[in-house]
């Protein structure tokens, strides 16, 4: 019980408060608290992480800061050789290098400072539970705590680094991008510098060319997410209904039907449906042979037949993923409810609107999230199948590119890695006002205690 | 007594679904006719093909010198492999850690995993690839292990499905191992682990599917050492505008080759799906 209130107010401002010296002095040489808080071993492996910091901040470190604010300035030059009668190449600053080290460098001082904070407490509650006559464990103690009462220090260690090293660096790394100059546009791809709001001005600017496209390409990954998420659930369930009725034969057979082509890899069937739907493919082939049309469809070439096409091709893709998540939910439905409603004499329809629907949506709006947001980073479906077209001449968004594959294109074919990445974050903030809002609507289902 | 209306119905809704089921399976059952195809190119002016042949699997997986099927089968193979036992010990390590054990760091960890799974997935490809360059994993059979790194790194961000498993594993389980003198890692791996096979499976399945289903990634980081290519750009690449002449019919059947296995560890990863979602004990 004590152990745990001495942990709980443990805090970098109570250890500075309240430690003893040698807690205060372990802020400038690591490890002294718990070393003289009966924890030897321990405290000399963190005076020797501090050790590491200082020699890498010297040798490396401080450079790399340094170069930060400037982001480089030296161009690649070309230097007569007199001697040799040739052009020699002068090694000239990399902006995006400088930019990367400078990323990781202050990601580390971070993890140090971190490191810094953790350590003070852990000496303040050493001396906190020397105070109080507690035992204090020595390093083979702390070792055999790693499997047990520290477990989660174990387990998260290796998760962690990976996420650290290839989602959040590079995450930080592409954000600071959006406020360079970063761009093939005006030849910057090895010299830049930050160009603080611009280029958030630059895409909100719907007079602008970028910007242009931008309201446009949002607008329709709305639409697209909106159609997408709300068809596919309607439709998944009604034929998850279907299949579920009590008069309804073979309900193994059909469910395996629809599940194998979810069962066959995406970016096949994908690529699959993108061929037949060309001007010579399988259904314009189809279609004509059966002589109902006379010259072919223009599912890909067309904005508003591209936009459709896509639309229901995703049904395709995701109604018999809403089937499969349906499908058990669907049997839980009190039957009582529908002998109810039959008794007072409501029709199908009206059964599927004022019970089916409500207590599906009572029990699936964390699925409806999941699946809205997949929508909008839907990139298999609409890099595969139209590849954003068509496009109009001197955009590099098509008119069926979402949010996601804009991103793609700009970054790595058309290498605008500067809007691209102003692109990312706007497409984050869509996110999470969508997440948020829905939290926040599905908190207050919960507050209604139950359905019914 | 049987009623003449529900009849009918009844006949209509199995017609409604055998039409359904037809439009479901028509790509599948033209992609695998297509593999049998004996006349080249991709465009065709009957839905069946003229004659037949198994010509296109044999040139698949003999024809190495243009676009090496075989080898990458092996390539995606040996990167699913390493992919699937590092993710899922990761998955599992944290979802257990989020379910069981209570530190000072977990609320944090969960915030920041659901802030970060709103990004869009790639938008931080580019400087992965700068990083994987700056630490010298982007050259030649180092693409593989970059590959892999970059498929299991952020896999412990996806600990929710696992999470909710192991939160229906009564706690008094654990109790009682803790009264019995057990560590904590103890109960992970003898208690926990045991009772979550479904879940288990599931993370296993997941994670070893997606090398092979992924295609960007993928292509970013290969560019065009065509050596380490993955199944996945190699089928894309055939439908590239200098081969897809040749190679149209081979795609079908590098599509057949490459769908049928995944689309059985599709279904069996979807019944434990199910199992997992209905939890470890059953009421």
């Amino acid at each position: 019980m004590k152990n745990k209130k001495i942990k709980a107010d443990n805090t970098v401002l109570a250890a500075l408060a309240g430690g003893d010296i040698y807690t205060r002095l372990s802020t400038v040489i690591m490890g002294l608290g718990c070393a003289m808080h009966k924890q030897i071993v321990k405290g000399i492996l963190i005076f020797f992480v501090e050790i590491a910091y200082i020699f890498f901040m010297i040798t490396k470190g401080i450079s790399c800061l340094a170069e930060l604010p400037g982001l480089g300035e030296a161009e690649q030059g070309k230097v007569w050789n007199e001697a040799k009668q040739i052009y020699e190449y002068t090694q000239g600053d990399n902006s995006l290098l400088i930019l990367l080290y400078g990323v990781a460098v202050l990601f580390v001082t971070f993890l140090f400072i971190v490191f810094w904070a953790i350590q003070l407490r852990e000496s303040y509650y050493l001396q906190r539970r020397i105070e109080q006559g507690h035992p204090v464990n020595n390093f083979r103690e702390d070792i055999r705590s790693l499997a047990n009462q520290n477990l989660h220090i174990s387990l998260m260690a290796l998760p962690l680094t990976g996420i650290m090293a290839f989602t959040v660096v590079p995450l930080i790394f592409m954000i600071s991008m959006a406020f360079t100059e970063y761009s093939k546009e005006n030849n910057h791809l090895a010299l830049f510098d930050w160009v603080g709001m611009v280029n958030f001005g630059r895409v909100l600017n719907l007079a602008g060319n970028i910007g242009r496209q931008f309201w446009g390409v949002l607008t329709w990954t709305l639409i697209w997410a909106v159609f997408a998420t709300l068809l596919n659930y309607i439709m998944g369930m009604i034929l998850a209904m279907i299949i579920n009725r009590k008069d309804t034969k073979w309900k193994g057979f059909w469910r395996f039907c629809f599940v194998l082509s979810i069962a066959v890899p995406q970016f096949v069937s994908l690529m699959i449906m993108h061929i037949m739907l060309q001007p010579q493919g399988a259904i314009n082939v189809i279609l004509k042979n059966l002589g109902l049309i006379d010259s072919s469809l223009p599912f890909m070439t067309n904005v508003m037949w591209a936009r459709v096409t896509i639309i229901i091709i995703n049904l395709w893709v995701g109604i018999p993923y809403t089937m499969l998540q349906v499908t058990g939910i669907l049997q839980n439905i009190p039957v009582e409810l529908y002998e109810a409603a039959k008794i007072d004499g409501a029709g199908p329809v009206t059964i599927f609107a004022k019970i089916t629907l409500p207590y599906m949506l009572f029990v699936t709006t964390p699925y409806l999230i999941t699946s809205f947001t997949g929508n909008i980073n839907n990139f298999n479906v609409i890099y595969l199948l139209s590849g954003g077209g068509p496009t109009m001449v001197g955009d590099t968004a098509g008119k069926t590119d979402l949010l996601v594959t804009w991103l793609y294109k700009l970054t790595v074919d058309q290498q605008y890695y500067n809007i691209g990445a102003v692109i990312g974050i706007f497409t984050f903030i869509v996110l999470s006002i969508v997440a948020l809002a829905t939290y926040r609507n599905s908190g207050s289902y919960k507050n209604e205690e139950e359905f019914m | 007594m049987r009623n003449p209306r529900k009849t009918i119905i009844n006949i209509l809704v199995h017609a409604f679904l055998a039409v359904l089921a037809f439009i479901w399976l028509l790509p599948i059952f033209w992609i695998i006719l297509t593999s049998f195809r004996k006349e080249k190119g991709s465009y065709v002016n009957s839905f069946f093909p003229k004659s037949y042949t198994f010509d296109n699997y044999i040139k698949l997986f003999t024809n190495r010198n243009v676009l090496n099927f075989p080898q990458m089968f092996a390539n995606t193979l040996i990167i699913a492999v390493c992919t699937c036992l590092i993710s899922t010990f990761f998955v599992l390590s944290v979802s257990y850690c989020m379910s069981r054990l209570r530190f000072r760091f977990r609320k944090t960890y969960m915030n920041m995993a659901m802030i970060l799974t709103l990004f869009p997935g790639f938008m931080s490809m580019i400087a992965v690839y700068y990083i994987l360059k700056a630490i010298g994993l982007s050259e030649g059979s180092m693409i593989r292990v970059a590959l892999i790194l970059i498929y299991s790194a952020g896999s412990g961000l996806g600990f929710y499905i696992a999470k909710g498993f192991f939160d229906t594993i009564p706690k008094s389980i654990d109790e009682a191992a803790i009264i019995d003198g057990a560590t904590r890692w103890q109960i992970f791996t003898k208690v926990t682990m045991p009772l979550s096979k479904p879940i288990i499976i599931y993370t296993v399945l997941t994670s070893f599917i997606g090398p092979w289903v992924d295609f960007i990634f993928a292509k970013v980081i290969c560019r065009a050492n065509s050596k380490y290519f993955t199944v996945a750009i190699g089928l894309w690449n055939m439908l590239q505008k200098e081969y897809i002449h040749d190679w149209y019919t081979c795609f079908a059947a590098g599509a057949v080759c490459v769908s049928i296995p995944i689309a059985v560890l599709f279904i069996f990863m979807q019944r434990y799906y199910v199992e997992g979602m209905a939890g470890a004990v059953k009421g």
